[in-house]
């Protein structure tokens, strides 16, 4: 195996690995490499091309397409090194980062590493839907492939389960490509994706969407025939006696992202199981020092301007630490009534940014920082959404003590 | 008459309330920006999406280049629109920002392709 010395190694160039590797040569980096498995870099806005990107960080609406490519070509124009058709099979906590690629294996030691793998979609294994297992069922993300990159069309009778909005847009999807989308299932009371794509996909479409219900029944030996879905209750569970069978040849999945963190455990960082991230504090920085996480790795997002954002930001704090060091972070975070909520530990010697979900829909929400049972920032958010992230800052000079702080969710 | 919309203009979403009195707009509430106040009254008249679909390429390394078009148009006229953009044919090599479809349906929008594809 060879050996190669690199100062910084980038895992991923999808949308956080290309912003956070542009970052970091704008910063005045020169030794960075990027590691990506799939033949091209963009991560997933390869096959994302609705448009509606980019509104936050370019001020237009772009494709997904051409969001990455403003990104790429900015990467070449800077001669940023990629090495395509990479995959990494090993982290090491001395940052030693082991990729097999078509010649070969070899071992990258680096000084700093930013983990941006980005996620995966939950399956139908992982919800455990009882019946057969035919052809026809499909994560959002897998039918999105098929139709987008490799012109293969995935049915003509399809019914999605979940609200996420990959399976809102697939539902307009299908529905442009001559196919007949049922219906749109969702578990929860309330829709998990944003409320413009229940707009523009589906009541655009006549396409309906019935909340508080789930598959609960797979049909079909060699082809799917039917699903049954039933009610559920408050918990979500299925009611007996409400099950109804849907003719179909396609189930589309689209039921949750879980971010991809086998190597951050591999270099022994710790993961949050309520971000299912790693454990990081305001410089984006791992409990491994010199490891780093942005994008959806660290938290699953809702927009990628925010992950771009988010990978910029710790360029900053990787250069930082390159050259003298980072500030100790010792004041633990937590959190009520919200999830998904990053960093989990800061100074509370600087202005910092939290990310957050809502736990629950609903108006008039109070989202506030406290320590010693004062509030450090407060704000209001009209209607809070879980498929919306929100932002609280502190500024520095507002943290009383090194006590730990809690992020509150409220509704009056 | 009042109703509620979606504002799809951005990720924001406002919900915004519109009274109106036949095709005359009374009082528009709840949008945080003036593109809301202009999607709502563009709604109550003729809805205007984008759209973004796939045409076929042959000789490249993916058989499909994804499209968009370059200004919405109404609504309506979506499934039309779709069906002519279907009918181009591409060899590759695609650029981005090529424009495949001059003033589509002469509804005043252009289709251009939204990625490269290279030749296999």
């Amino acid at each position: 195996m060879r050996t190669v010395d690199k100062k910084i190694v980038v895992i991923g160039a999808g949308p956080a690995g290309l912003a956070a590797a542009i970052a970091l040569h704008e910063r005045g980096e020169r030794d960075i490499l990027l590691l990506e498995r799939e033949k091209k870099p963009g991560g997933i806005l390869r096959q994302c091309i609705h448009d509606g990107f980019g509104l936050t960080r370019f001020g237009e609406s772009l494709s997904g397409p051409e969001y990455a490519a403003r990104f790429i070509a900015r990467a070449k124009e800077l001669g940023i090194e990629i090495v395509t058709g990479a995959t990494v099979v090993g982290l090491d906590a001395d940052k030693t980062v082991t990729a097999v690629a078509a010649d070969g294996m070899t071992a990258y030691r680096a000084q700093a590493v930013v983990l941006a793998m980005g996620c995966r979609e939950r399956t139908r294994g992982a919800l455990a839907i009882p019946g057969r297992r035919p052809a026809g069922v499909y994560t959002a993300g897998v039918a999105q492939a098929y139709i987008n990159l490799k012109n293969i069309m995935v049915g003509r009778e399809a019914v999605i389960l979940g609200s996420g909005d990959i399976g809102m847009i697939m539902a307009r999807r299908l529905t442009l490509e001559g196919a007949h989308v049922k219906g749109v299932y969702e578990i929860q009371p309330y829709p998990s994706g944003l409320p413009r794509n229940v707009e523009q996909c589906l009541n655009d479409y006549g396409i309906p969407l019935h909340l508080s219900r789930t598959v609960t029944e797979i049909h079909g030996r060699d082809r799917l025939e039917a699903v049954t879905v039933s009610r559920v209750d408050e918990r979500m569970k299925p009611i007996p006696g409400s099950e109804e069978r849907i003719e179909c040849d396609t189930l589309i999945l689209s039921v949750g992202l879980i971010t991809e963190n086998e190597l951050t455990r591999m270099a022994g960082a710790q993961i949050d199981p309520r971000t299912s991230g790693a454990v990081i504090d305001e410089h984006f920085q791992t409990e491994v020092k010199g490891i780093f996480a942005a994008g959806n790795v660290l938290h699953v997002h809702d927009l990628v301007d925010f992950v771009s954002l988010e990978a910029e930001q710790l360029a900053a704090s990787v250069t930082e630490y390159l050259h003298g060091g980072l500030d100790e972070c010792g004041v633990e975070v937590s959190g009520e009534g919200v999830i998904q909520l990053i960093p989990q530990r800061v100074s509370a010697k600087r202005d910092v940014t939290f990310a957050l979900r809502p736990a629950k829909p609903g108006r008039n929400a109070k989202l506030r920082v406290e320590q010693d049972g004062t509030v450090l920032a407060e704000k209001r958010i009209p209607r809070a959404l879980p498929a919306e992230m929100a932002q609280i800052t502190v500024k520095a000079e507002k943290f009383l003590s090194d006590s730990p702080v809690k992020v509150v969710l409220s509704f009056d | 008459m009042i109703r509620t919309y979606t504002c799809i203009m951005c990720p924001i979403g406002c919900e915004i309330t519109a009274e109106y009195e036949g095709g005359e707009v009374l009082s528009v509430s709840g949008n945080r920006c003036a593109k809301g106040e202009n999607y709502v009254r563009q709604e109550l008249t003729c809805p205007m999406r984008n759209i973004a679909t796939s045409v076929r390429v042959s000789g490249g390394e993916l058989p499909l280049a994804s499209v968009r078009l370059t200004s919405p148009i109404p609504l309506e006229r979506i499934p039309e629109a779709v069906r002519e953009i279907h009918r181009v044919e591409l060899t590759a090599p695609v650029r981005g920002g090529d424009v495949l479809i001059k003033d589509l349906l002469g509804l005043g929008a252009d289709v251009i392709a939204t990625k490269d594809i290279e030749k296999a």
